[in-house]
């Protein structure tokens, strides 16, 4: 690792780190009900809506209405694709996405994942984009604030039956915590150079001709294949380049501060377009923390106790620091098989070097390697960079980061909420080595609350491993693969990791743009996502009606460097208790095969 | 049931309306009066006439031009309209046969150059548009593209100087050169 490397780390963690707590602060207040300036709004809100905003309710109503808002969600994001051929700001007239395509897509965008099986720019029109991709990145990571609401109230409460009102909390993480940050994230990124308007493609004459082989096609737009099954070409020539046109710098804003990722071009955030210089780069990767990492400063306040928000901050920062420190340094020791070709990888003050394929120039290696690691430690899934292409320990870096569970910072909401699971059974298993009854911050932690972590917890190993057995069984699961060897079971595991774990992030060879992919994906990002909120709002309502208990000489404190080294461990025993065997079969085959020749 | 049905669908059409249509349309608004250039594309015109932008690279294979990244967009490289990489894996065959397909036609233009090539003269950027190269790999190509000038290489390596950025803010990204306005540049110098 470079020392442009450990510079580049130092910052962005000063950085975060400074700005973390007055937007905690912020966004608890804001969330209680304590923003005396959005009071008319909500009022309106409510008041059209018929919402009773004094009205809170027990777990399982917030729940249904949880999922009730989101299922609508689906239909509405489905609708839209399907109809966009007739419906408005379509000036390159894509056609209906296909059905099961589309239905990827809004589960993928619902459920904050925001995996994409196709291409943006030559598959949504604008509205699409706006009205149906851009409202979810909003409304999905407002529906992870009000989750991690919901269970941090059920933590501070005592003898409480309700744990809060879904449709206020909604409205609050959407109007006065994602909003707002958007609208100044969205204008610095123009002013970088991310584009923001809704014309149609603009075509440019290049400088020089381009000559190159164009795909044969029949009569309907199929690609023809000779008798061997490649290919067939012609030659042919172009001067004309189109450019790609969108209200892309409103659309990244909201991708990056909800943890969502889905880009609105094909290459994401390596798009010049979507990412056009450095500045704009270290921007996105400090919006795709600064929420998750504010909310464990807004989960202290409201406790009453602001060093239980510190620990879990502090856990996860180490947790990163050391993944960060691994993906850099093995991308910078390049591909040897290119180094036996002579080629210079060598880091110099006039090159980034190391591994650059699927790389941009203006982001090197540094850049690259910590985006990927902040992206797949928070559930974001924007890339700058193909993650297909890195080193295999490298890629191994983003595939572990996911099957943590998403509770590095984690998604918006999802990543504390994943880590309070987490807390809660490093107290029982402290509980357990002295012979206790768990505790965390005065609740007892009872038979209840543990089947409800267990089942947050082994959900999304579950959906992972089965659903990578289930595609590598199955022929149209192989037939993905883009990737010879022990780099395509890596694909797939991969994309089921992503999916699961709601990121969104891909090692893209696979062409994972085929019926069977898309339901199968599909279903682990419902239940990876639902199939843990629904197990953290009970355990939430179940905390509230417990009594406090107060604090004695046997009570473990949460909030020392004992705790926080527990709840390290305890993730990354569980994390690796689960895909250690699949791991082993993947990028670890593949590192000793790169390096050992084989 | 019911009593959730009326809040659901209200709040979801005027969450929608706000963040789906009033949000980039205000963006939009905003971005037009304060950054017109880069929120259309930031678009470089000749004559009047746009030749491409500042932000997306082209594709270049006349030895009197600085070439770019590879670009592994289909049909044609640097496709704006379908972005994309290689997605190759450091160990797939179609990896290093692209790799050093890329060298002999580097090497063929310039066979007296010995000197290594940069990694990122023959490896595929993640976008396909890369726009830069990295200024080691702009010095590698300055004899050839001096040679087919009739230009002093000096000269040439004043022009990357020039189009030489550095990191921003001296720490983040990295130093690189603007492949089409480095050329743009050179053909201005020759006409």
């Amino acid at each position: 690792m470079t020392s442009h490397a450990w510079l580049l780390l130092g910052i962005f963690l000063a950085v975060l780190l400074l700005t973390a707590k007055p937007l905690g602060i912020y966004i608890a207040n804001a969330m209680e009900g304590r923003l005396r300036i959005g009071r008319p709004f909500e009022n309106l809100v409510c008041r059209l809506c018929g919402i009773r905003a004094d009205e809170e309710s027990n777990w399982l109503r917030y729940a249904l209405a949880l999922l009730l808002f989101n299922a609508l969600g689906v239909v509405a994001v489905y609708g839209l694709q399907r109809l966009q051929a007739v419906l408005p700001l379509n000036p390159q007239q894509m056609a209906a996405v296909a059905p099961d395509s589309a239905f990827n897509t809004a589960v993928s965008f619902v459920t904050n994942t925001n995996w994409q099986g196709y291409g943006g720019e030559s598959t949504m029109g604008y509205l699409v984009q706006m009205l149906g991709l851009g409202v979810q990145n909003f409304l999905s990571a407002a529906t992870g604030i009000a989750v991690v609401f919901a269970l941090i109230r059920g933590i501070a409460r005592h003898s409480a039956t309700t744990v809060g009102n879904a449709w206020v909390d909604l409205t609050r993480a959407t109007a006065y915590v994602l909003l707002p940050l958007s609208v100044l994230m969205a204008l610095f990124l123009a002013g970088q150079g991310v584009i923001q308007n809704f014309s149609p493609y603009r075509d440019v004459t290049t400088v020089e001709t381009t000559h190159y082989d164009a795909p044969r096609l029949d009569a309907s737009g199929q690609p023809l294949k000779d008798s061997k099954g490649n290919a067939l070409t012609d030659p042919a020539e172009t001067r004309v380049q189109t450019l790609p046109m969108g209200p892309v710098a409103s659309q990244e804003a909201i991708k990056m501060l909800g943890t969502n990722g889905g880009g609105f071009f094909n290459a994401n955030s390596a798009h010049p377009y979507e990412n056009p210089t450095p500045l704009t780069d270290f921007v996105q990767m400090l919006a795709i923390f600064l929420t998750p990492a504010a909310l464990c400063i807004s989960f202290g306040r409201v406790v009453g106790d602001s060093r239980q928000g510190w620990a879990v901050l502090a856990a996860m920062t180490l947790m990163f620091v050391l993944a960060a420190w691994a993906a850099m340094s093995f991308e910078q020791q390049g591909n040897p098989q290119l180094a036996a070709l002579g080629v210079d990888q060598a880091a110099s003050a006039l090159q980034a070097g190391g591994n650059m394929e699927g790389k941009e120039a203006r982001f090197g290696i540094a850049d690259s390697a910590l985006f990927a690691t902040v992206t797949t430690a928070a559930s974001c899934g924007a890339v700058n960079a193909m993650h297909d292409s890195f080193t295999p320990l490298g890629g191994l870096v983003p595939l572990v980061n996911m099957q943590l569970g998403e509770v590095v910072f984690g998604g918006v909401g999802t990543g504390l909420y994943g880590m309070l699971v987490f807390a809660i059974l490093a107290v029982f298993i402290a509980g357990l080595m002295i012979g206790r009854t768990p505790e965390y911050l005065g609740k007892k932690i009872e038979a209840y609350e543990m089947k409800m972590s267990s089942i947050a917890i082994l959900v999304t190993p579950l959906l992972v491993l089965l659903g990578t057995a289930l595609a590598v069984m199955a022929e149209a699961g192989r037939a993905g693969i883009a990737n010879p060897g022990a780099h395509g079971f890596s694909e797939i595991l991969y994309a089921l990791t992503s999916a699961a774990n709601n990121n969104g992030s891909a090692f893209a060879g696979l062409s994972a743009n085929t019926p069977f992919y898309n339901v199968l994906l599909a279903v682990a990002m419902w239940f990876g996502r639902f199939g843990v909120i629904v197990p953290v709002l009970a355990m939430a309502g179940s905390l509230a009606a417990k009594k406090r208990i107060p604090t004695g000489a046997g009570t473990m404190p949460t909030h020392g460097p004992l705790f926080v080294t527990l709840l390290i461990g305890t993730v990354l025993l569980v994390g690796l208790l689960n895909y250690v065997p699949a791991l082993a079969l993947g990028p670890v085959v593949e590192h000793l095969m790169l390096w050992l020749g084989a | 049931m019911k009593t959730l049905l009326r809040p659901a669908i209200s709040l979801f059409v005027l969450l929608s309306a706000l963040t789906g249509i009033a949000y980039p349309v205000a963006v939009t608004g905003i971005a037009h009066l304060a950054f017109p250039d880069q929120a259309t594309g930031s678009l470089i015109l000749q004559d009047g006439k746009p030749v491409g932008s500042r932000l997306i690279g082209q594709n270049f294979s006349d030895p009197a031009h600085f070439w770019g990244r590879p670009s592994a967009t289909a049909p044609q490289p640097y496709n704006a309209g379908a972005s994309s990489g290689s997605n190759l894996g450091p160990l797939n065959p179609a990896l290093t046969d692209a790799v050093k397909a890329r060298i002999a036609a580097l090497r063929a233009a310039d066979p007296a150059n010995h000197v290594p090539i940069p990694a990122d003269l023959v490896t595929a950027s993640a976008s396909g548009l890369d726009p830069h190269i990295s200024p080691a790999a702009a010095a590698w190509q300055a004899g050839r593209v001096a040679r087919a000038h009739g230009l002093p290489e000096a000269e040439v390596t004043k022009l990357i100087d020039a189009h030489t950025a550095g990191r921003q803010w001296g720490v983040f990204g990295e130093p690189r050169v603007n492949v089409l306005e480095l050329n743009l540049a050179l053909d201005a110098l020759k006409n």
